[in-house]
């Protein structure tokens, strides 16, 4: 009597990333004029979906079924709309007849196809004509398949804000008549931008703290997953691209072990470097090698080898400071900022000596109330024999942290100094 | 063992808000319930309804069109499950997570010829 699948159990984020691929293949065949009917027919399809595999299943292969519904809904609405508009004249030919309407769609819901599509996708939401911010939002909707409240939460704003950054983007892109293409002619300033927006996506669920660990994970994977996907096609399979995804793997080889269970940084002096994940670390040094062969060296390759240097370390007092100062030194040429000559200046006090630390530090302008800059200088300062700099530095450390966990860890510094 | 049947009763304009995500979240645990029932041999068989259809009144016949406009709660589909008594029926129902999704759930016990 029972008839219920065997099977009830569904992979991962299958919906999600299902709908990220949907949204992209019925984009490319509507228009991104009607981009907003696309959303609403993945809607429709995974509701199908939901109704139908409660009763009886989940299906052998769910993607085919959901591919299955979602091209027939594709079909009926190009047959009844008469609205053909494809982004490109080619396709929009296809799906004026009859006789070629049924096979053109089928044939957009192949798996090479899919990929084609979510990779004109990318392109297309990170166009460098939207900002950074609204880039970010549209991504991760349309091709994460994440709603407009996940991504809020994500980003600790709310409902309004990312559905006006997602509702102006989508505009920009109709304004602009952005094809939806893998700009050939054009490729290295967009696919920089692209990579641009998964490394804002990464750092933002590697780095913010106060949201959800959970939605912490869920950016930095999805960042991964568009950029293994860029790696994949053969056109954006560069250099930079590999560095960018060699980067990915080694700062989340460290993801369980760089915060505490109240969602507190712990600096990698502090990390258990025994749950650091090997597999992500091993990769990681697979695209790093892979991101060498090109010449000239991108950011993302020298972040990349800084973080490499870490991973190979089996505890801190083992790390390469001096490959890392030179790295950091070369970093700090390609994307000046206050932040990376502090990180410089700390790589070379250990390194070479606190004291050439010290004075690398104390040039620096701009960070006189970050915590981790005057937890440095203390540091230093300690190390000289200085102690009362060092409790001035420390003390002004302890009133910037938000983290209750540093503020102890000060308090034992200021303790120590004192004998 | 008697047989019952569970009609779902589901507001669609509810389901239809959620992100892709936390209907495959619903889904798994409507599965779970579904696999707790075929473990004790419970389960019998089951049928989703699409929410279209026709109506057909009185003698003369009248047919109307679904869907039923006038309700945004329809019957979504319906199960036949084995339960000791209405009660035990009752109590299996009860773990049905479309309750905790703004669905009902009616359990009618089966007239045995």
């Amino acid at each position: 009597m029972p008839e219920h699948g065997t099977v009830n159990q569904l992979v991962g984020h299958l919906f999600r990333h299902e709908a990220g691929k949907m949204a992209a293949v019925l984009t490319r065949l509507l228009g991104f004029q009607n981009i907003n009917i696309a959303e609403d027919l993945v809607q429709d399809t995974l509701l199908q979906a939901m109704s139908v595999w409660k009763f009886k299943g989940v299906p052998g292969n769910p993607e085919a079924w959901l591919y299955t519904v979602a091209r027939n809904k594709a079909i009926d609405y190009l047959r009844s709309e008469k609205r053909k508009q494809a982004v490109d004249d080619q396709l929009s030919v296809l799906l004026k007849s009859e006789w070629t309407l049924v096979p053109t769609v089928k044939n957009h819901f192949l798996n090479h196809e899919i990929e084609d599509s979510q990779l004109r996708m990318i392109f297309a939401c990170c166009h460098p004509a939207i900002p950074y911010e609204s880039q970010i939002a549209l991504t991760l909707k349309t091709l994460c398949g994440l709603s407009v409240r996940e991504i809020a939460n994500g980003f600790l704003t709310t409902d309004e804000v990312i559905a006006k950054r997602i509702y102006r983007a989508k505009e920009k892109l109709r304004e602009e008549n952005i094809s939806m293409e893998i700009p050939a002619a054009n490729l290295k300033p967009r696919l920089a931008s692209v990579l641009k927006t998964l490394y804002l996506l990464f750092n933002e669920g590697y780095n913010s703290s106060h949201t959800s660990e959970l939605i912490r994970e869920d950016l930095c994977s999805e960042a991964m997953r568009l950029c293994i996907l860029l790696t994949r096609n053969e056109l954006c399979n560069l250099p930079a691209t590999n560095a960018l995804l060699a980067l990915m793997c080694l700062q989340a080889s460290r993801f369980d072990s760089r915060m505490d269970s109240e969602g507190e940084i712990i600096l990698l002096k502090d990390q258990d470097r025994s749950i650091w994940n090997k597999k992500l670390i091993e990769k990681g040094f697979l695209y790093l090698q892979r991101s060498a062969a090109g010449p000239g060296r991108n950011e993302y390759q020298l972040e990349a080898s800084i973080a490499a240097c870490h991973a190979m370390a089996s505890d801190f007092d083992k790390t390469d400071w001096s490959t890392i100062y030179a790295l950091y030194s070369d970093l700090a040429i390609l994307k000046p900022g206050s932040v990376v000559e502090m990180n410089r200046a700390i790589a070379k006090g250990y390194s070479t000596s606190p004291q050439e630390g010290l004075s690398l530090l104390l040039v620096i302008e701009g960070l006189e109330n970050n915590h981790f800059y005057q937890t440095a200088l203390g540091d230093f300062y300690k190390k000289l024999d200085k102690y009362e700099d060092a409790r001035i530095a420390y003390g002004r450390a302890l009133e910037l942290t938000p983290s209750e966990k540093q503020k102890e860890l000060l308090r034992k510094k200021i303790l120590d100094t004192g004998r | 063992m008697e047989k019952f049947m569970y009609l779902f009763i589901e507001d669609a304009t509810q389901t239809g808000q959620a992100s892709p995500e936390e209907m495959q979240a619903g889904m798994q645990k409507w599965f779970d319930w579904i696999d707790k029932l075929k473990a004790t041999n419970q389960y019998g068989s089951g049928e989703p309804l699409l929410p279209s259809g026709k109506i057909i009144k009185g003698p003369n016949k009248v047919v109307t069109d679904g869907p039923f406009a006038e309700s945004k709660e329809l019957v979504s589909g319906y199960f036949i499950v084995l339960a000791k008594d209405i009660d035990h029926a009752t109590e299996m129902a009860k773990d049905c997570p479309i309750l905790e999704m703004g669905g009902d759930l009616v359990v009618r016990p089966v007239q045995k010829v």
